[in-house]
């Protein structure tokens, strides 16, 4: 029971972490196949639909409430869920006790809790799914008033209170995970480990805890006004409404606020789902390049750099909300810096793989596939920040094409990754390198096939969350586009089958790792394969070196564990 | 019914696939079985590394020609060509570093595949490179957000004057109305409150005490004058909506409580956007798909689809509920004369009230 269940050992709470977030995942990907039929075929009976929607799809037809129902669960769970809880909350626990040499975090107990609220959150908007009007539906954002009054739609009323409240205990599942991981790296680091020696993951997993602790707090704030404007009769977001007939009370409250208090949140949260996975590649292609990270110093800064613009740039979200233009102008400036740091980490990404002697495990073809996602998605984030062109793109799904390739798809590579990669640490066994080769190329292939003809659909001017582009002949034209992107998103969705299959089979029967099987540097490869609560035997070992003394001249081998002192006479890159 | 045998056929192909990945699995000798890269193995996944380079330009390729023909329809404001040459640059500067580093990750994926005896370079920094690679982007973004601002600036600065037209776009779940100013070029005063004042003609709530709404002008149909400025003023009774006009290059939300406002000069009548060449084969193009859809339709003894016809939109962009997907109007524009035809027929506020 202590062990499997409520175990405090950060390496279990990982894996539960990890587990809870692929079941998420399967949900909240199945949904969008979903939406993607209707969207290919709007109107079309699907028995499928019969089965899973039940009564919401009467002779298989999707109801319009329910495809908006889709979208917005299939977000949620995708951005907090899988991305936020799934990849953050599996490799900050896996990891950074293991890489910094610690015996476990700072609070297993906290850690504990923090895992337990996350499964509690993560049950509630799952029974959110089965109330009788049906779960919430006023997409991720949940924008009031359509958020606020269950008159507006039918999820808007028992469906958004438990999604609230879920999203709630999502919250302080997430502080007391990342007060956890900054408290565990500031002081649990070994003799030796100085931050200009930790790896690029606990950098990343350091500042990503940061930004959490910064933002999630104002989320939670929004979502308390908003369930008190929606039981408790205040107007902190309503005002002047008139709905079914009849006037509501709701004076002086402003929509525009609740906007600004959520993207204050939900625009780091896109840096809280994109940076480990960037820490995660940062460290996988140094491994499987046999070279130093290039520009380590510059990786950090940059990390630094993206955390603290995060923090600033949410009004990009809101450039035709109705706020003040010249805000707009502001915004447009600091989103547009962003850029830079961007771009420095995909050069020295690239720079790193020059020259190298690259070992073409699965991991390191998602970590490639991470950098070539990153670059796609993030040059139309050119576009969408510069406030003037994001009003004729502004929720077009030139934008949905654009935040899944930045965001979606690249973190997602990011846990794949972190998966193949430290699957041994994690079960002691190996994963099929054949099949995560085959899940690799058909997901690769598919991204693109999805995502980059969904950038035309957006130009052409289709507004997201549309139930059907029917209404408009304008539209009919770009019918054969929805199509193609379905086909595609059904195969990726196949594919998926394959690396759930070779997880679930690995874990049981996959080949037994041996300690090291990486030739990696990092410490948590000195560790033995059998999971032991304090994760060394005897003295935890001292760190001598930085984690990229790989192809060091004057070396054996080309790689050398941060815990090898060094030789007489080798000198220390300065860092 | 096409659907379900393309959804079979998928699902068959899944799991064709995962059977095909087993017998792979299960036919590999057992002593080579250490899962981790062999020399092999870097060979074959840097080459395909290198194939799915040419796979993105072809994809890319593809779409444009393919696709191409949809993208950003003919601009029909003033502002819009301001718009779209800001759009082409933006784009044209994304393809070239689009191209080049994408060239740049996957050729070196290739050519620096893991072979035996081979030992990468030990090259941690070069501060000249980094200095360069962040001031290069530096110096390109400066550029273009200078030029963005400027162009945001010219577009979002509205000074009400007495040349323009004001003109109330109002939301509601889910259709749009517009009012017209009428003779004082003022909008009367209006609130929710008032939407059930007189059995509910008064459409968008105009406060009957002020003197200015009556002789307002409520409609379905959004009619605009060429070459005049039209200052937007939208409200919304509900919920969020947003007003989007792609074809002028122009969008803002529709906030409950709140006035925003967008303006923008039409210069193109509907009259001359229906004949110009490019909007004349899409509507041929779309004529086709629709009457192709309705061959199907007919077979199954419905009715016919009707031929499309070019007409701007109104649409909604911000997700308002169950029919969001259909809260549309049209828009007109014409010469001032046909405008002011038009809007002489109109009944003000004051008639419909009587």
């Amino acid at each position: 029971m202590t062990k499997y269940i409520f175990s405090q050992d950060h390496k279990m709470i990982s894996k539960q972490y990890l587990i809870t977030g692929l079941f998420m995942g399967i949900i909240g990907i199945a949904m969008s196949l979903m939406f993607r039929l209707q969207l290919a075929w709007p109107e079309k009976s699907f028995g499928i639909f019969e089965v899973l929607l039940g009564k919401w799809a009467p002779d298989g037809v999707m109801d319009p409430n329910v495809y908006l129902a889709l979208v917005t669960i299939h977000g949620t769970i995708m951005v907090f869920f899988v991305l936020t809880a799934g990849l953050s909350g599996t490799f900050s626990n896996l990891l950074i006790p293991l890489q910094i040499g610690a015996r476990d975090m700072a609070s297993g107990l906290l850690n504990m809790i923090s895992f337990w609220l996350f499964f509690l959150s993560s049950v509630i908007m799952i029974a959110s799914l089965f109330v009788e009007a049906g779960p919430a539906a006023a997409g991720w954002t949940i924008y009031p008033p359509l958020s606020a009054l269950p008159q507006a739609q039918p999820g808007s009323g028992l469906g958004m209170t438990l999604w609230l409240v879920s999203m709630a205990i999502f919250v302080a599942s997430s502080l007391l995970g990342s007060l956890n991981y900054i408290v565990t790296v500031i002081n649990l680091r070994v003799k030796g480990m100085s931050m200009s020696r930790l790896p690029l993951t606990i950098w990343a997993f350091f500042v990503t805890a940061i930004i959490g602790v910064v933002s999630f707090p104002v989320l939670l704030s929004a979502a308390l006004l908003l369930i008190m404007d929606r039981s408790f009769g205040t107007s902190f977001f309503l005002s002047d409404i008139f709905i079914q007939g009849e006037v509501l009370h709701y004076q002086g409250g402003s929509p525009v606020l609740y906007e600004h208090l959520f993207w204050f949140l939900g625009h780091p949260e896109v840096y809280i789902v994109l940076l480990p996975a960037l820490g995660i590649t940062s460290e996988i292609i140094a491994t499987n390049s046999r070279k130093p990270i290039f520009g380590y110093r510059a990786m950090v800064a940059s990390i630094i750099a993206i955390a603290f613009l995060s923090t600033i740039v949410w009004g990009h979200h809101m450039f035709i909300s109705g706020m003040n233009p010249f805000l707009g102008s502001v915004f447009t400036f600091t989103t547009l810096l962003i850029a830079i740091p961007s771009a420095v980490k995909a050069f020295n990404y690239i720079t790193t793989l020059w020259k190298g002697n690259l070992q073409l495990n699965p991991a390191m073809l998602f970590s490639i596939g991470l950098v070539s996602t990153f670059i796609s998605g993030g040059l139309t984030g050119i576009i969408l920040g510069d406030s003037t062109l994001d009003i004729n793109v502004h929720d077009t799904y030139f934008v949905v094409a654009h935040f899944h390739l930045v965001m979606g798809i690249s973190a997602l590579y990011g846990l794949f990754a972190g998966v193949y990669h430290w699957f041994p640490k994690m079960f002691g066994r190996m994963m099929n390198k054949n099949l995560g080769y085959f899940h690799f190329w058909v997901t690769a292939v598919c991204a693109y096939g999805v995502f980059f003809p969904m950038h035309f659909i957006g130009m052409a001017g289709l507004p997201r969350r549309y139930y059907t582009n029917t209404a408009f002949p304008y539209f009919d034209d770009i019918a054969d586009i929805n199509v193609v992107i379905t086909i595609f998103a059904l195969i990726a969705g196949a594919a998926q089958l394959v690396f759930l299959y070779n997880f679930i089979h690995s874990i049981f029967y996959g080949k037994k790792a041996e300690q090291n099987p990486w030739k990696s540097n990092t410490m948590e490869w000195t560790a033995p394969v059998e999971h032991m609560h304090g994760n060394w035997p005897g003295a935890i070992p001292e760190v001598h070196r930085w984690a990229y003394d790989y192809s060091k001249p004057g070396q054996e081998e080309d790689w050398v564990s941060q815990t090898v002192p060094l030789k007489e006479g080798e000198e220390e890159l300065q860092h | 019914m096409t659907a379900i045998l393309t959804l079979t056929v998928l699902f068959l192909i899944a799991i064709s696939l995962w059977q095909v990945a087993k017998i792979f699995e299960m036919s590999q000798p057992s002593k080579n079985n250490t899962q981790v890269a062999n020399d092999r193995d870097n060979d074959i996944q840097g080459k395909l590394m290198f194939a799915f380079l040419a796979f993105l330009y072809i994809l890319t390729l593809y779409s444009f020609w393919k696709w191409g023909d949809v993208l950003l329809p003919a601009a029909a404001s003033e502002h819009g060509s301001d718009y779209d040459s800001l759009m082409w640059i933006s784009f044209a500067l994304i393809f070239f570093v689009q191209t080049v580093t994408q060239a740049l990750l996957h050729y070196f994926s290739y050519k620096y595949r893991g072979e035996p005896g081979k030992k990468a370079l030990f090259y941690a920094d070069n501060n000249r490179l980094e200095a360069i690679w962040t001031i290069i982007p530096v110096i390109t973004l400066a550029g273009l957000i200078l030029y963005g601002l400027y162009t945001w600036t010219n577009i979002m600065t509205v000074e009400e004057n007495d040349e323009a037209l004001v003109v109330e776009l109002y939301a509601q779940q889910f259709n749009w109305k517009a009012r017209y100013s009428g003779a004082d070029g003022v909008l009367g005063d209006a609130n929710v409150r008032f939407l059930q004042d007189f059995d509910g003609k008064n459409l968008v709530g105009i406060d009957a005490t002020d003197p200015n709404g009556l002789d307002d002008v409520v409609v379905q149909e959004l009619h605009l004058p060429v070459g005049r400025e039209i200052i937007f003023k939208m409200r919304s009774q509900d919920v969020l909506h947003s007003a989007y006009m792609p074809h002028f290059r122009a969008q803002m939300n529709c906030v409950p409580g709140m006035i925003t406002e967008f303006a923008f000069t039409p210069i193109t009548t509907t009259d001359d956007m229906r004949r110009d060449p490019d909007v004349l084969a899409k509507v041929k193009k779309i004529n086709k798909i629709r009457a192709e859809n309705s061959k199907e339709l007919v077979a199954n003894g419905d009715e016919a689809l009707e031929p499309y016809i070019f007409d701007y939109l109104l649409l909604c962009n911000k997700i308002c509920g169950a029919s969001h997907y259909n809260m549309q109007m049209k828009i007109i524009v014409e010469t001032p004369e046909e405008y002011q035809a038009w809007i002489d027929q109109q009944q003000t506020f004051a008639q419909v009230i009587q």
